[in-house]
């Protein structure tokens, strides 16, 4: 089809598809129509855009950050955003044999009519699903072989801090705050069109690259020294900035979405509602790359947090409130909040939780306030490092002690289940720091029977391997290999079962090291990178984040054969130790972390010396604030939630 | 022993409503438990005063009475829903009609009549309208005649534990076929037994004895439930309820 013919109708699909549906597993998926779904007209409308989650629907429905931008868009008169989710192998068999599209399941219209296409990165697993996506759609994976009439591919989300694999594929990425992005893509998009699209897709496209916080790889040339480094990234306009600047939302309460969250019928990963309560974190722990590109803290106010559970509870009838952030038990007013809103919704049987604790935020008098209203869920405290040691290299100090005390408290309290979370494959580990795991749940369950009275307390270690991510001070390290993490959690597992009549109380979840090994070449990888990832596709990979469809051989096979022409390999990504000066292949974007700043915070990690926090002691110069011109933005307000008139 | 929570017990159910509901268009593809999530959300939406079991995790008193199978629409679902405060039915019924997705009708909403015995007694039987695009009458009409004339129909079901194979033939009562601008319709009376006979087992049984094989997936809808009489009518579960007297006088608090 010739582009000069193609028109973009935006018409259903629904009456093709309808008959595949009733041969595929849990149909109710594809048929969108969930609560607060949103239906506009096509025509009236100058801007359409499709959203991605690359993942099932039952894991990209719950999503907060798609679910945000789907209503400041659809908010927007000339703007219109539908959603579409990676579909089933079995569902994706039908469609190919039917010649159904990739479809959107407000709409069910055809993903190629839209003008663009954002996928939300939360994991680099789902790359393989924007390919086969992309394919099912009918637009040419790579970005070279896309005409005007085809949508722009947009990657978000915080892998979009390094989407250089992905550069091949998506012709921008979004660094940063999506809210306010996406209403100025929106402008320029609509803008071209209105003008007659002049100057094709390369001008649509150098107009996107000077909005601030998008990035364009096609106009970044990338070339490579002999040992298989990069030796520079150059421009190749000098219209588009030579480093490219994420983005930040400021005072969250202009910004109280989504305000009417999305109900499926269908099952999903979070039976919940969430509202974040602030965004950013400054703790500082050097694995984390969350809480290093989402700088500074912006706190949401007491009286805001109120009125979007309020409004969001009218709007879904869910029965539990999470108050969502990286480390929710900071906040400013965290007991007021919980007190006050477990007050409010005593007789409704609205429960509340915190999806993330901290072992030195928890308090007891918080805890009861979040299961108040009857609900008594299991909690979770993330240690993260077996042992003082090397919790110091990481920056998430917490002594053994008051580790101890705190599980031990919850316990005395009533509560029965406690989940650890743990890493293993840490920079400097040993087998030993992760040995001192199995002595701290011992110690946790003995102390627990005894200040508990009970034998049937419970404790359940869950540990994952450690992937070093871009804009981190851990981006330099050398990733733990497959068999170091395997063997590793053998001998916790040994150690753990030791002794029956303590180990019976403890339940060791683990997955083996490969999937992160892969995760890493991804997370860590440049574009050549990109190879790999179209050839695992083309050899029937997707879903990767799902073990049953994760082959891992697969990947090491296809990295081995696309990587050799560069002299490169999957260990030089993954367990090659990067030198100071070396140009990662993120450097020319910028999360406003200062390079030196997260070298000098590499080298006291390797020296075991930990960093404050910069919410409560003097700022420690990571550059952030400065370079985006933000602010720490936290309370207390001082203000209290006002009881809802009884009507 | 087992722990109890502090406080007193939840307040008692005052008032048992039933509820026919239908779901439609798109959301026949809603499996049960989709549908009860759905309907227990909209239940809290709709600020209906239910009542709820005591313990640690208190669940809303609803029970439902059966359910028509994940691809099947369904103009005749029922559910009965314990209140802790007395409503005026109709106006359950509206408030939740409002709360729920537009492919979810909520039809029906009587109280239960004191003494007219448990709802799921009420009903033994499904009437299914089954749509069957790109087949013609001619075809329908003799498979039904050739299904009808057999005493036994063996097909495999899928179970829990793997094909099973079932008798399809007695749990229709009756069957016909039909004709709608072009597309072949099959009207049934089937009685609910256990293992259940599906629509897509009555297919399966056509296939078997006369080799009707559908070119595309047929569309079944159930139009009605009820008890089945000696004259073949099936019965309107909720007639009992309607005709007997509220239990007991009181004013019906709003919703």
């Amino acid at each position: 089809m010739t582009a000069e013919l193609r028109t973009a109708t935006g018409e259903s699909l629904y009456p093709r598809l309808e008959p595949l549906l009733a041969q595929v597993q849990k149909p109710i998926q594809y048929v969108g129509g969930e609560l607060n779904a949103q239906a506009k007209p096509w025509e009236s409308t100058d801007v359409h855009w499709a959203l991605m989650y690359p993942d099932a629907y039952e894991v990209g429905l719950p999503n907060q950050g798609l679910m945000i931008l789907y209503e400041v868009l659809n908010e927007r008169p000339d703007a219109l955003a539908e959603r579409t989710y990676a579909v089933w192998p079995d569902l994706a068999g039908l469609m190919r044999e039917h010649g159904v599209p990739q479809f959107t399941v407000d709409g069910h219209r055809s993903v190629r009519d839209f003008d663009l296409l954002g996928v939300s990165f939360a994991t680099e697993l789902g790359y393989t699903n924007l390919l086969e996506a992309l394919d099912l759609a009918g637009v040419p994976i790579h970005v070279g072989d896309r005409d005007e009439t085809h949508p722009v591919v947009v990657a978000g989300g915080h892998a979009a801090f390094n989407p250089e694999p992905v550069a091949d594929f998506v012709d921008c990425a979004v660094l940063g705050d999506g809210e306010q992005a996406v209403g100025d893509i929106t402008d320029v998009v609509k803008a071209w069109k209105a003008q007659g699209r002049p100057g094709g897709r390369e001008e649509l496209l150098a107009r996107l690259a000077r909005v601030d916080g998008v990035y364009v790889p096609r106009f970044y040339a990338v070339s490579y020294g002999a040992d298989g480094t990069i030796s520079a990234v150059t421009r190749t306009r000098d219209d588009v900035p030579a480093k490219v600047g994420k983005r930040t939302v400021m005072d969250l309460d202009e910004w109280p979405y989504p305000k009417t969250p999305l109900v499926p019928l269908a099952e999903s990963v979070h039976e919940r509602m969430s509202v974040e309560i602030f965004r950013g974190c400054t703790r500082g722990c050097r694995f984390c790359q969350a809480g290093m590109i989402t700088r500074p803290v912006r706190e949401r106010t007491i009286t805001g947090i109120g009125s979007m559970v309020e409004q969001g509870l009218k709007a879904t009838g869910y029965e539990e409130v999470g108050l969502l952030s990286l480390s929710s038990a900071d906040h400013s007013e965290i007991g007021q909040v919980a007190k006050e809103l477990a007050d409010r919704y005593e007789d409704s049987k609205v429960g509340l939780s915190l999806p993330s604790t901290r072992v030195d935020a928890f308090n007891v008098t918080l805890a009861n306030e979040l299961s108040r209203n009857g609900r008594r869920s299991g909690l979770t405290f993330a240690p993260e490092g077996g042992s003082e040691r090397i919790r110091r290299v990481i920056n998430k100090t917490v002594s053994k002690e008051d580790l101890v005390r705190t599980v031990t408290t919850a316990y005395a309290n009533g509560w029965t289940q406690v989940k650890l979370y743990f890493m293993c494959g840490l920079p400097t580990e040993t087998d030993e720091d992760v040995l001192e795991i199995a002595e701290l749940a011992v110690e946790v369950i003995r102390a627990g029977r005894e200040a508990s009275g009970r034998k049937d307390i419970r404790c359940t270690v869950s540990i994952g391997g450690f992937v070093p991510k871009p804009h981190t001070p851990f981006q330099w390290a050398s990733q733990a290999s497959a068999e170091t993490i395997d063997s590793r959690l053998k001998l916790l597992r040994q150690a753990i079962n030791s002794d029956r009549r303590i180990g019976r109380s403890i339940g060791l979840r683990y997955h083996d090291g490969k999937p992160g090994v892969i995760e890493g070449l991804l997370s860590r990888g440049d574009r050549r990178v990109g190879r790999v990832i179209e050839r695992v596709w083309r050899e029937g990979g997707k879903f990767d984040g799902w073990s049953e469809h994760f082959s891992f051989d697969r990947w090491v096979a296809a990295a081995a054969e696309e990587l050799a022409a560069f002299g490169v390999d999957l260990d030089w990504y993954t367990t090659r130790e990067r030198t100071q000066h070396e140009i990662l292949p993120w450097d020319h974007l910028d999360s406003g972390l200062d390079k030196e700043w997260l070298w000098d915070d590499w080298q006291e990690a390797l020296s075991e010396e930990e960093v404050a926090d910069c919410r409560w002691t003097p700022c420690y110069d990571c550059g952030v604030c400065p370079t985006m011109g933000t602010e720490i933005q936290i309370g207390p307000t001082g203000r209290s939630l006002l009881p809802l008139t009884v009507v | 022993m087992a722990r109890q929570p502090d406080g007193p017990p939840p307040p008692p159910t005052v008032q048992k409503l039933r509820i026919r509901y239908a779901k439609r268009g798109r959301l026949r593809f809603a499996s049960h438990r989709d549908l009860a999530r759905a309907l227990e959300r909209a239940l809290r939406r709709a600020q209906v005063p239910m009542a709820f079991s005591a313990g640690f995790s208190p669940h809303p008193k609803i029970s439902y009475i059966g359910a028509a199978p994940t691809g099947s629409a369904s103009e005749a679902e029922y559910l009965e829903i314990g209140v802790a405060i007395r409503c005026d039915p109709e106006a359950v019924r509206a408030a939740l009609d409002a709360a729920l997705p537009e492919d979810i009708a909520v039809l029906d909403c009587v109280e239960a009549g004191q003494g007219t015995g448990s709802l799921a007694d009420r009903i033994d039987t499904s009437v299914w309208r089954v749509e069957l695009p790109g087949v013609a009458l001619a075809e329908l009409q003799p498979a039904v005649e050739k299904f009808l004339a057999s005493d036994v129909v063996t097909v495999a079901k899928r179970t829990k534990n793997g094909l099973k194979d079932i008798d399809a033939r007695p749990a229709v009562a009756s069957a016909s076929a039909a004709v709608e601008a072009g597309c072949a319709i099959l009207h049934m009376v089937v009685r609910q037994v256990t293992p259940a006979v599906r629509p897509d087992d009555v297919l399966a049984a056509l296939a078997a004895v006369a080799d009707l094989r559908p070119p595309s997936p047929p569309r079944a809808v159930r139009e009605a439930q009820g008890r089945l009489d000696d004259t073949g009518t099936v019965a309107d579960p909720l007639g009992p309820d309607r005709e007997a007297r509220p239990s007991v006088q009181e004013e019906h608090a709003t919703v």
